[in-house]
């Protein structure tokens, strides 16, 4: 561990840029689920386990688009709009009956979705590690020591409009204030005539057709398989439960803060822990917090 | 009263499902040998356990279409009874017992990875169950006293010694000491990656190599930029990865988009992989080891020379341009098969035991020699190194080596 | 006394359970496994079902004791320990007598029992102060990190595994020996955790379940009732993680935490047969055992697809369970008594 750390900061601290970058790549992707994660979480109280498979989902639907030879941006858009019809009729099927349920019923039934499309994409796509190779140049600075390739520059940019369409559509449009009225109080939108049964099913959807953008990013840059949703939705848990349910800054700061602390853990501790980073700083969080609410005799809900 | 039918119903589904299954396939029924199989078909281990099923497959139906076996002047077809283990080993274990207790099966064929057949070794060994396993390499298998084992692959401690020493060589022909070389490791941490590691951490200190980055790759890690990034900072002489398919597919990328310029690279499961079809630039130079060759001279009745397999294979399944070792080693652990019935003419499962014991032939996928512990000691691996076409080039000795590894960039 | 009913239902499992491996030899150790998912389901349903604290992560314990087991099992009578065993990867087989084989299982079992006890005390330090979705969630984590960090340790294997010592004795005899420790354990959480139930912790669990502030707020420890529930658990699951190391013969991190199958499947079981009911549980492990098992053989490639559709059918459809919707239509049945009056009175005011 010592050489690692005297590594980082006496003999080579260049490359303390690239641990960063990786970081950051990391984090934007999934600030996008987290996100989603965080809204469907906060409006219709669901806590969607199947959240890693929606993003392979997406990984695999832009794997065939590219096999057609379609530029990234329309695979994005087009994934989009699959994901988003998908989620809807999950919604329609599944999650209606069990908005109202108890709380662990959502768990479970998503972790059935979960066991369900693994299998099915496993079915159809096989097991095999699938990746799209964009064939982009790779920028590199600093004598080769720090290298960005121009996929991750681009996923980066692309995580960064669609965070920013996100933010304007909840701001600004009609179905965004719907969807926060029916958060903050979901009986009362009712009473002023907010159709709420059409607003979760919107908000699944639109949970849906993020992952689903985070999906393509995620097979450009890295690689999918059926079976990795679950580490993604750990991943997307943590993020969420670290920034609280509420903002969108908060998502995505916690969202760079648990790619950085992953990179970091992977350098200075050993590459064993880098997937168990997430897992600590989850409980890390969940301790701290209990802590706090303690001092005020309240517990963590 | 409802009590009761709550009874009656557990034991009714319990009588259904013995009902059921009750159907027990012996070993031998009929005319057909059953060989019983738990095969990872879903789980990280997928990919290979498909490349494995589809070997043993090839084999049945080319030995059923020609004759079969013949025990006591009967031909006999084979057939496989196959379970998906879900490349977990407790999964893998049951699935034995069930083969054997609740299908009758007394000939085994081996799971895929070393992790699997540990676990599933032990059942069939008490049970007295020959199994000839293809996909199993970790040495640690063959010093557990197993009498009823038996690997045709070589095992693990001879994967990669070949490539630490063409760093040794490449140092002594520049003048340097063996010594000077630096190395990187990164080990997925699986039984087989863990098993390869060991051995190569005894020889780099024998050789009183540097051993500068030894990483351990969490199992489900896609992203392997950590240990690349220190690849670059340390410049080691010569970088090892090893971690079945995924791993190498991981690696061969990040390579690429990295620009990892070490002067030797040695990785296991390329072909597996693909990562000259996926990777053709960065999987320049790579050296891969592998269990066959399509180009070795070796050749048996059943499947003729290792290049006529290849064809057929490749007939058979148009969509490998490169054919796994994996799937070549599984067809002649089913040729084994053949010739351990039909030596011991008999299906008592100890003379068949003893006759694969005794078994000593020449197969296309190389010469089959069983030593007293079980594994093939007849059988070499080779070192191929990946070429700037796309082609894999034998090297055996450091002459033959492309050095430094020719990539641009 | 115990009711008629209650009686007969005993001696049907109890029968079914002694008989089995008579009447089914070779389905002994599949029996085996359905009274381990037994066990697992009504641990779970102590702190799931009947206080209202759902975990994902019990089967943190299960690995734990599994570990622990291995390691009394090895050092306990291989003199330089289970460090040597492991970094030797194989090389070394360590030789033991019959005695030596069963000292170490019972130490082993025994160990592993408190290890995961001992583990649970230390989690419920942290882990009580979060409610609902948070429990839930930080309990998965718990879970993982564990499988993450077991893998680590080099003195217990590391990523390598460690391999079991041999059961002396033929294989029945194996078959039969798991089966009479599963049985067992079964069999022991059952009524351990009916009698817990049937006194006051029953009724203070409950009240922690149906609303936690105000049983705070009569003056229950709360926290109190809430460690030992969750010890009961960890004791009996690390137990049977111990029995499950040995029966698998191998230990890894696949084997010792399986979360993505038996640590969910114990909550589906529980989900199944009706939460927070004594033998909900049990039947939820029964069917799905048995389903599961028949699935596994007949529909080799859609098992998976098929449970997973079972598991969203039961929730989205079904989600009182089984025992739930008995218990709605049959009230009688379980000695609930629902007062008519009251209905009528309300029926006659609206």
């Amino acid at each position: 561990m010592f050489d690692n750390l005297q590594l980082l900061f006496v003999w080579a601290p260049i490359i303390n840029v690239q641990v960063i970058l990786d970081g950051i790549f990391v984090g934007a992707v999934f600030a996008l689920c987290a996100y989603g994660l965080a809204l469907v979480w906060g409006v219709m109280n669901i806590k969607n386990l199947a959240q890693g498979d929606f993003v392979i989902m997406g990984g695999y639907l832009a794997l065939v688009l590219h096999s057609w030879n379609l530029p990234l941006p329309v695979i994005l858009i087009i994934v989009t709009i699959i994901m988003f019809v998908y989620g809807w009729s999950i919604y329609a099927l599944i999650i209606r009956r069990i908005v109202d349920k108890d709380m662990f019923v959502s768990l479970l039934a998503t972790f059935g979705l979960s066991l369900l499309m693994q299998q099915a994409m496993n079915l159809y796509f096989g097991p095999e590690v699938q990746t799209i190779d964009m064939k982009l140049p790779v920028i590199d600075a600093f004598d080769n020591m720090v290298t960005i390739p121009y996929s991750k520059i681009i996923s980066l940019a692309l995580a960064g409009i669609i965070t920013a369409a996100v933010v304007i559509f909840m701001k600004k449009s009609r179905t965004g204030q719907a969807i926060r009225a029916t958060a903050q109080d979901a009986r009362a939108a009712r009473v002023l005539g907010i159709d709420t049964d059409r607003v979760y099913a919107f908000t699944f959807a639109f949970n849906s057709a993020l992952c689903g953008a985070a999906g393509v990013l995620v097979s450009v840059i890295w690689v999918i398989q059926p079976f990795y949703g679950i580490t993604y939705s750990v991943r997307t848990f943590a993020i969420v439960t670290a920034a609280g349910l509420g903002n969108l800054p908060g998502v995505i700061s916690a969202a760079f803060g648990i790619g950085l602390f992953e990179k970091y853990t992977g350098m200075i501790v050993g590459t064993a822990y880098e997937v168990a980073a997430p897992v600590m700083i989850l409980l890390l969080v969940l301790i701290i917090r209990q802590i706090h609410m303690k001092r005020n005799r309240q517990v963590v809900r | 009263m409802f009590k009761n039918f709550k009874i009656i119903t557990a034991m009714a589904f319990a009588v259904v499902a013995a009902g059921f299954s009750s159907s027990a396939n012996a070993g031998v029924q009929g005319d057909t040998i059953t060989l019983g199989s738990a095969l990872s078909l879903t789980g990280k281990y997928a990919t290979n356990g498909l490349h494995t099923q589809r070997g043993y497959d090839f084999a049945v139906d080319r030995i059923n279409s020609t004759g079969g076996v013949m025990v006591g002047g009967k031909s006999y077809k084979l057939t496989v009874k196959y379970y998906d283990d879900e490349s977990t080993p407790a999964r893998g274990a049951q699935l034995a017992e069930r083969l054997i207790q609740q299908d009758g099966v007394e000939f085994m064929l081996g799971p895929y990875s070393s992790g699997m057949t540990k676990a599933i070794a032990p059942v069939s060994e008490k049970f007295g169950v020959p199994m000839i396993e293809a996909e199993g390499a970790s040495r640690s298998l063959f010093t557990q006293g197993y009498k009823y084992l038996f690997a045709v692959l070589s095992t693990t401690d001879l994967y990669l010694p070949g490539a630490l020493n063409f760093a040794a060589d490449q140092k002594k022909s520049i003048g340097k000491p063996a010594s000077d070389a630096r190395v990187a490791m990164a080990f997925e941490g699986d039984p087989f990656s863990m098993d390869i590691r060991a051995g190569l951490v005894e020889m780099i200190k024998d050789y009183g190599m540097k051993l500068v980055i030894d990483d351990q790759l969490p199992a489900d890690l896609s992203d392997m930029s950590t240990t690349l990034t220190k690849v670059k900072a340390l410049k080691p002489d010569i970088l090892i990865i090893s971690g079945h398919s995924k791993g190498a597919a991981t690696a061969a990328r990040q390579i690429d988009e990295m620009k990892i310029n070490v002067p030797i690279i040695a990785m296991t499961h390329c072909e597996a992989a693909k990562v000259h079809e996926k990777f053709p630039n960065a999987a320049t130079g790579f050296l891969c080891p592998t269990q066959w060759v399509p180009g070795i001279d070796k050749k048996d009745a059943m499947f003729g020379s290792a290049a006529d397999w290849n064809a057929d294979f490749k007939a058979a399944h148009p969509s490998y341009s490169s054919v796994p070792y994996q799937s070549a080693q599984a067809s002649a652990a089913v040729y084994v098969w053949k010739e351990a019935f039909e030596a011991a003419n008999s299906f008592d499962k100890k003379a068949v035991r003893d006759a694969i014991a005794g078994v000593e032939m020449q197969t296309f996928y190389g010469d089959v020699k069983f030593g007293p512990d079980g594994n093939n000691v007849a059988k070499p691996m080779f070192l191929r190194q990946i070429g700037s076409d796309g082609s894999y080039n034998l090297v055996s000795s450091f002459s033959d080596l492309a050095y430094p590894r020719n990539v641009s960039y | 006394m115990m009711r008629r009913s209650t009686f007969i239902t005993y001696a049907g499992l109890g029968l079914f359970g002694i008989l089995g491996p008579i009447l089914f030899p070779a389905y002994t150790l599949s029996i085996a496994y359905l009274w381990m998912m037994v066990l697992m389901a009504s641990t779970w349903d102590i702190l799931g079902g009947q206080m209202g604290y759902n975990s994902l992560g019990n089967i943190t314990f299960f690995g734990v004791g599994m570990y622990v087991s291995a390691i009394i099992q090895i050092s306990i009578f291989y003199e330089p320990g289970v460090g040597e065993y492991t970094s030797a990867m194989g090389a070394i087989k360590p030789e033991f007598t019959d005695q030596q084989y069963y000292w170490g299982i019972f130490l082993g079992i025994f160990g592993g029992a408190i290890a995961a006890l001992a583990l649970s005390l230390i989690f419920s330090t942290f882990m009580f102060g979060l409610r609902g979705p948070y429990f839930a969630i930080g309990s998965l984590g718990l879970a993982i990190a564990a499988a993450e960090i077991t893998v680590t340790i080099n003195y217990v294997g590391g990523a390598s595994g460690i391999s079991m010592p041999m059961f002396p004795g033929d294989i029945e005899f194996r078959s039969v020996f798991f089966y009479i420790l599963c049985f067992t354990l079964a069999v022991l959480s059952h009524f351990v955790i009916r009698g817990m139930l049937s006194t006051q912790f029953g009724l203070a669990i409950n009240a922690i379940r149906d609303d936690e502030d105000k049983a705070e707020a009569m003056g229950l420890p709360t926290l109190i009732y809430k460690q030992i529930g969750w010890a009961v658990t960890a004791v009996f699951m690390g137990a049977i993680g111990a029995v499950a190391g040995n029966m698998a013969g191998f230990i890894d991190k696949e084997v010792a935490y399986p979360v993505p199958t038996f640590g969910i499947f114990m909550v589906a079981m529980v989900l199944l047969g009706g939460k927070g009911t004594l033998w909900g549980p049990v039947l939820g492990a029964i069917i799905f055992h048995i389903v599961k098992e028949t699935t596994w053989t007949y529909l080799l490639g859609w098992q998976w697809v098929t449970l997973g559709l079972i598991l969203i059918i039961n929730i989205v459809y079904f989600q009182q369970g089984i025992m739930g919707w008995l218990q709605s239509k049959y009230p009688e049945m379980f000695g609930i008594v629902v007062d008519q009056s009251n209905i009528n009175q309300e029926k006659k005011e609206s």
